[in-house]
């Protein structure tokens, strides 16, 4: 199950990474190898067979939240961590459309 | 070929925010206004660690909607991520929903035209709002979080005038249910468009563009409209229609293609792992309470008699409706209060919607009044303009400025017989065949009563009196 | 024996009985880190202040007599996952060097109100991903028993501080098998809960549908107590359990007479390393001996857990980590438009194991792939968790060795990726199955390093497992040669 340094591109770009030309052709490599061990699920008979869909407690379920507002944090505390803030808003570079 | 040949199809992707208290993932306050990033906590802000916990109210909201549009409501949907980076997403993910969303099908009343069909309805969160400043962006998170409803129209709509309609109605509709506020203007209620044209007769379905940034009634009906002879025009040419996000420019009043992106977003959407799914048993969607909506009032007010104007008047606008379901009493003559006095007092700024100073059901006091004549038609009047702008009790304003109207008989004939002893010329001419000395002789004695004489008590007298 | 070097629950008597101080406890933990954790960095950064005051405060409740519960006053560490307020809490990525969170997570702050002095942040695989501890950002961990050796992973960092003698019990978290494999590794007794057992709100995501937080204790009572101390419903956590908390420690003395175990053959095949299997086979004799019923039974799909995992798993940590770009917090790359800023930023801040799952993840949700992959997978779990169900119709248990081998050498697995993933493969079908399991101590291989035993139990029934690691664990717990010639 190979996969291409192309798709390695496209993935990378839809995960927003960027690969230098040697890790593309490295991960392509190691993510290949991977997906060769993966494709034995193929075989796997699955006819009639739900995913699963919640990993929770069925039986004890949280019950859901009262329409109660809350106080949050502080703004200073919401935008101390910030790489670039200008004391209202986080700040980040602009988008070239 | 010309534009005529050609059909367009259009459906409408609105997107509300709902009225609840608190946002739909976390506790933050969804209040309008606040300054930047003053609503935000862990779980809004995206920050490592924060887990979404479902606001119940946005459920129920959503289930209001759904029954109120006569949709499926689902005894389970599930929550989905949709993938992608943006400033204004801070998990880099929209928690949304995909292949079960909570409502399908149902139909939009749209009066005058006929029931336009839904597909779905679904509840997501809304993203924070990305502002443009100088060389870079700011990011204000409050809006993160906020629930909203997709509701996705069928493309059953087949011009930019059905388009308006469609989405008046559906606005109206969804400020009855008292979710949402139907604000265009400030974002709380969105529409996207999503046209196409396909020649006459033609079955397939033409490629679909979809319009965003409309943010008024009056830019739908524009955006559609350009869109329409634009997409005509490169058919015509021999061209083909691109399929794309398409931005209106309301200032040019064009449409402009969004610089495309490198490759179509693929959204990657999979089912929410950090929330349960969604479960409304039948009892819960039975129990949501549906208030009257604009078809129920308006079928109601028209069979009492209010002519159909001033019902459309009335219906389009809830408030009105409300004002109109305190008064009570004979709704045809609350409805002529309400499109005639109130609205008379709404135009001169002496009331506000938002804040009436007075309670409503006191005009039945004033009809009261008026009805057993201790007031003239005319003193009702003010009355009422003074109830409105103040509130206080129409006995009390009666009182206060001495509006009682004379009907004693006793006093009025006293009057009466002072009048014709004054005036044997006037009397002897009346006599004589003069008919219209009536007035005269009526006014006569209001000027004594000082205006309070009621008018028709003293006709009566003075024709009796007087043969 | 000094106080320090008692396992959890006889440190927690002593305290109680007010044989020793929390003040001393404390000091001497410290005193351990400083002698010791310079060979092991098992720790990433201490809260020497914050623990001396919890301490002292300890200290007063106890002299007054007001001692909040078993855990007042005993040092415990956590796994640099869990969000502690005001402190900095990085989950071994440089993409969150530097962050301090705003808030404690559900389970700190439990820990906090219960009395526990948390003494530092431990150090683990960057963001969860891996066996080893290697991928930390910031140097790996050592095993106490062979410096040349890791301790496992993620939670490398809790089983060291625990094995080490610097904190009686830690806490981790375990996806695929990452708190129960370093306590094999390590020999100290590591418990990954039921899923929803305990609140995940505040312990940075991996993958959503699988984490869980646990215990570490060198004994199976001290593990019992920890667990107390954080399980049960969160409501800022909509996937935990409304289910009631029994008490763990009250009944694991009960015994476990005519309970049945079972023996998976899929889990004793190509792969297991003789020593391993040898003494677990003994283990197993152990129960036998106290008058448990062992009988073989099949799960199946065992085989297909592995695949299924690092499709799951890496789908729902290509989503998670998809906050981590520099807007808000954490590492942001110098660029002057925003498509370069997030490529750069996740560039510069993740490690190569990160990409690489991220990267798995992204392909096995993308167009044209979620089918074959995602969904496929996720039709393989419950296929998975179904041969469990099966099997707890005729057994209340499941054993199996915890790791294939013992704690390999540092650097031995880092250049195949599939080789280390294949370490998880006993452990990553009770994480895709929501099902509770603990590893326990039972014996040393020839060159003595620790080997672990596992036990996987049903739904919400930490008690009979627990009970039955009672049962399983040694009498004695040894010290690593690291610390002998220390101890009086």
């Amino acid at each position: 199950m190979a996969i291409d340094r192309a798709q390695v591109r496209h993935v990378a770009r839809l995960a927003r990474l960027a690969l230098s030309p040697e890790e593309e052709e490295r991960f392509a490599a190691q993510l290949g190898h991977v997906l060769e061990y993966i494709e034995r699920l193929q075989a796997v008979d699955v006819s009639g067979v739900e995913p699963l869909g919640f990993a929770g407690d069925a039986a004890a379920r949280a019950p859901l939240r009262e329409d109660e507002p809350r106080p949050g944090l502080a703004r200073e505390q919401a935008l101390a961590q910030a790489p670039r803030q200008d004391g209202q808003a986080f700040v980040v570079p602009r988008i070239i459309e | 070929m010309s534009v005529a040949d050609f059909e367009p199809v259009i459906g409408l992707e609105v997107h509300a925010q709902l009225l609840t208290r608190s946002k739909i993932f976390c506790g933050c306050s969804t209040r309008f206004g606040a300054a930047p990033n003053t609503q935000v906590c862990p779980v809004c802000l995206g920050l490592p660690g924060a887990l979404p916990a479902l606001n119940k109210a946005a459920v129920e909201m959503a289930i209001k909607a759904g029954k109120a549009f006569g949709c499926r409501i689902a005894e389970r949907s599930i929550w989905a991520r949709k993938n992608y980076f943006y400033p204004d997403l801070p998990k880099g993910y929209q928690i949304s929903q995909y292949e079960l969303p909570i409502c399908s099908g149902g139909a939009v009343p749209v009066p005058g035209l006929r029931k336009v069909g839904l597909t779905r309805i679904h509840l997501e969160e809304d993203a924070g709002k990305n502002v443009h400043a100088g060389e870079g962006s700011e990011v204000d998170l409050n809006r993160s979080g906020v629930p909203l409803i997709e509701i996705v129209g069928e493309p059953e709509l087949r011009s930019a005038e059905e388009a308006s309609e469609y989405l008046k109605a559906l606005r109206l509709t969804l400020l009855y249910l008292g979710i949402n506020d139907g604000n265009l203007e400030e974002g709380s209620f969105r529409c996207d468009a999503n046209v196409s044209v396909r020649r006459k007769g033609a079955q397939a379905l033409g490629t679909r563009v979809e319009l965003k940034n409309i943010n008024s009634f009056r830019f739908v009906r524009q955006a559609i409209e350009h869109e329409i002879a634009r997409q005509v025009e490169v058919l015509e040419g021999g061209g083909k229609v691109a399929q794309e996000t398409r931005l209106f420019d309301s200032a040019q009043g064009v449409t402009r293609s969004m610089r495309s992106k490198e490759e179509a977003n693929d959204y990657r959407y999979f089912p929410e792992p950090d929330l349960q799914p969604l479960l409304v048993s039948r009892e819960w969607a039975e129990s949501v309470r549906v208030p009257r909506l604009p078809q129920e009032v308006m079928d109601d007010l028209v069979a009492a008699g209010v002519p159909a104007a001033d019902a459309r008047t009335l219906v389009n606008d809830p408030r009105l409706v409300e004002v109109h379901r305190r008064v009570g009493g004979d709704p045809k003559r609350a409805a002529l209060f309400v499109v005639g006095e109130f609205s008379r007092a709404l135009n001169e700024k002496e009331a506000d919607l938002a804040a009436l100073k007075f309670d409503p059901a006191l005009v039945r006091e004033v009809w009261r009044l008026q009805d057993s004549s201790a007031i003239s038609s005319t003193a009702a009047r003010e009355v009422l303009a003074e109830l409105i702008r103040t509130g206080e009790a129409p006995e009390a304003i009666v009182e206060r400025k001495g509006l009682a109207q004379v009907s004693d008989a006793g006093a009025l004939e006293a009057v009466v017989d002072a009048v014709i002893a004054r005036n044997p010329a006037e009397v002897a001419r009346y006599k004589g065949g003069k008919a219209n000395l009536l007035g005269f002789f009526v006014g006569q004695a209001m000027k004594e009563l000082k205006g309070k004489g009621n008018p028709g008590a003293l006709n009566a007298l003075f024709r009796k009196k007087l043969g | 024996m000094t106080a320090d070097l008692l396992p959890l629950s006889r440190l927690s008597s002593a305290l109680l009985s007010r044989e020793v101080s929390p003040e001393a406890l404390l000091e001497a933990s410290l005193a351990r880190i400083r002698a010791l954790d310079g060979k092991l960095h098992a720790f990433l950064r201490l809260s020497e202040e914050e623990a001396r005051a919890a301490a002292r405060a300890s200290g007063q409740r106890h002299a007054r007599g007001q001692a909040l519960g078993p855990l007042d006053g005993v040092p415990v560490a956590l796994k640099d996952i869990f969000c502690t307020a005001g402190v900095e809490t990085t989950a071994g990525s440089k993409i969150l060097r530097g962050y301090v969170p705003p808030y404690d997570a559900t389970v700190v702050r439990k820990l906090k109100e219960a009395g526990g002095v948390i003494v530092g942040k431990l150090n683990m695989d960057e963001f969860a991903m891996g066996s080893s501890t290697e991928n930390s950002a910031f140097g790996p961990t050592m095993n106490p028993w062979d410096l040349s050796r890791t301790p496992g992973g993620s939670s490398g960092g809790s089983a060291a501080a625990v094995a080490a003698r610097m904190v009686p019990g830690a806490f981790g978290t375990d996806t695929g098998g990452s708190i129960r494999q370093p306590a094999a590794l390590v020999g100290c007794a590591g418990l990954k809960p039921t899923y929803g057992r305990v609140s995940r709100f505040g312990v940075i995501a991996f993958a959503s549908s699988l984490d869980q937080v646990g215990p570490f204790a060198q004994d199976v009572r001290g593990v019992a107590l920890l667990l107390s101390a954080v399980a049960g419903y969160d409501e800022n956590d909509q996937t935990s359990s409304t289910r009631p908390v029994p008490d763990y420690a009250a009944a694991l003395d009960q015994g476990v007479r005519g309970l049945r175990i079972g023996v998976p053959r899929e889990y004793f095949g190509e792969g297991l390393s003789p020593e391993v299997e040898k003494a677990v086979r003994t283990g197993i004799e152990k129960l036998r001996g106290q008058g448990c019923e062992v009988k073989e039974i099949s799960l199946p799909n065992s085989p297909h857990a592995i695949a299924t995992y690092y499709i799951v798993a890496t789908a729902e940590a290509s989503s998670n980590l998809a906050r981590y770009d520099g807007v808000r917090y954490g590492h942001r790359a110098r660029a002057g438009q925003l498509l370069e800023m997030y490529e750069r930023t996740r560039a510069e801040g993740f490690g190569a194991e990160v990409k690489r799952r991220i990267m798995l993840g992204t392909y096995a949700l993308s167009a044209g792939y979620y089918d074959a992959y995602y969904l496929r997978a996720q039709k393989v779990r419950t296929l998975i968790r179904r041969d469990f169900e099966r099997a707890f119709e005729s057994v209340d248990a499941v054993l199996s060795p915890t790791s294939p081998t013992t704690a390999f050498r540092l650097g031995e697995k880092m250049d195949d990726p599939l080789a280390m993933y294949l370490s998880d493969v006993y452990t990553v079908p009770a994480n895709l199955a929501g099902l509770p399991g603990i590893s326990v101590p039972c014996g040393f291989d020839p060159g003595g390093l620790p080997i672990g035993l596992q036990l996987i139990g049903k739904p919400f029934d930490e008690e009979t497992l627990l009970r039955l690691a009672r049962a399983a664990e040694p009498a004695e717990h040894p010290l690593p040669p690291l610390l002998q010639g220390r101890a009086p």
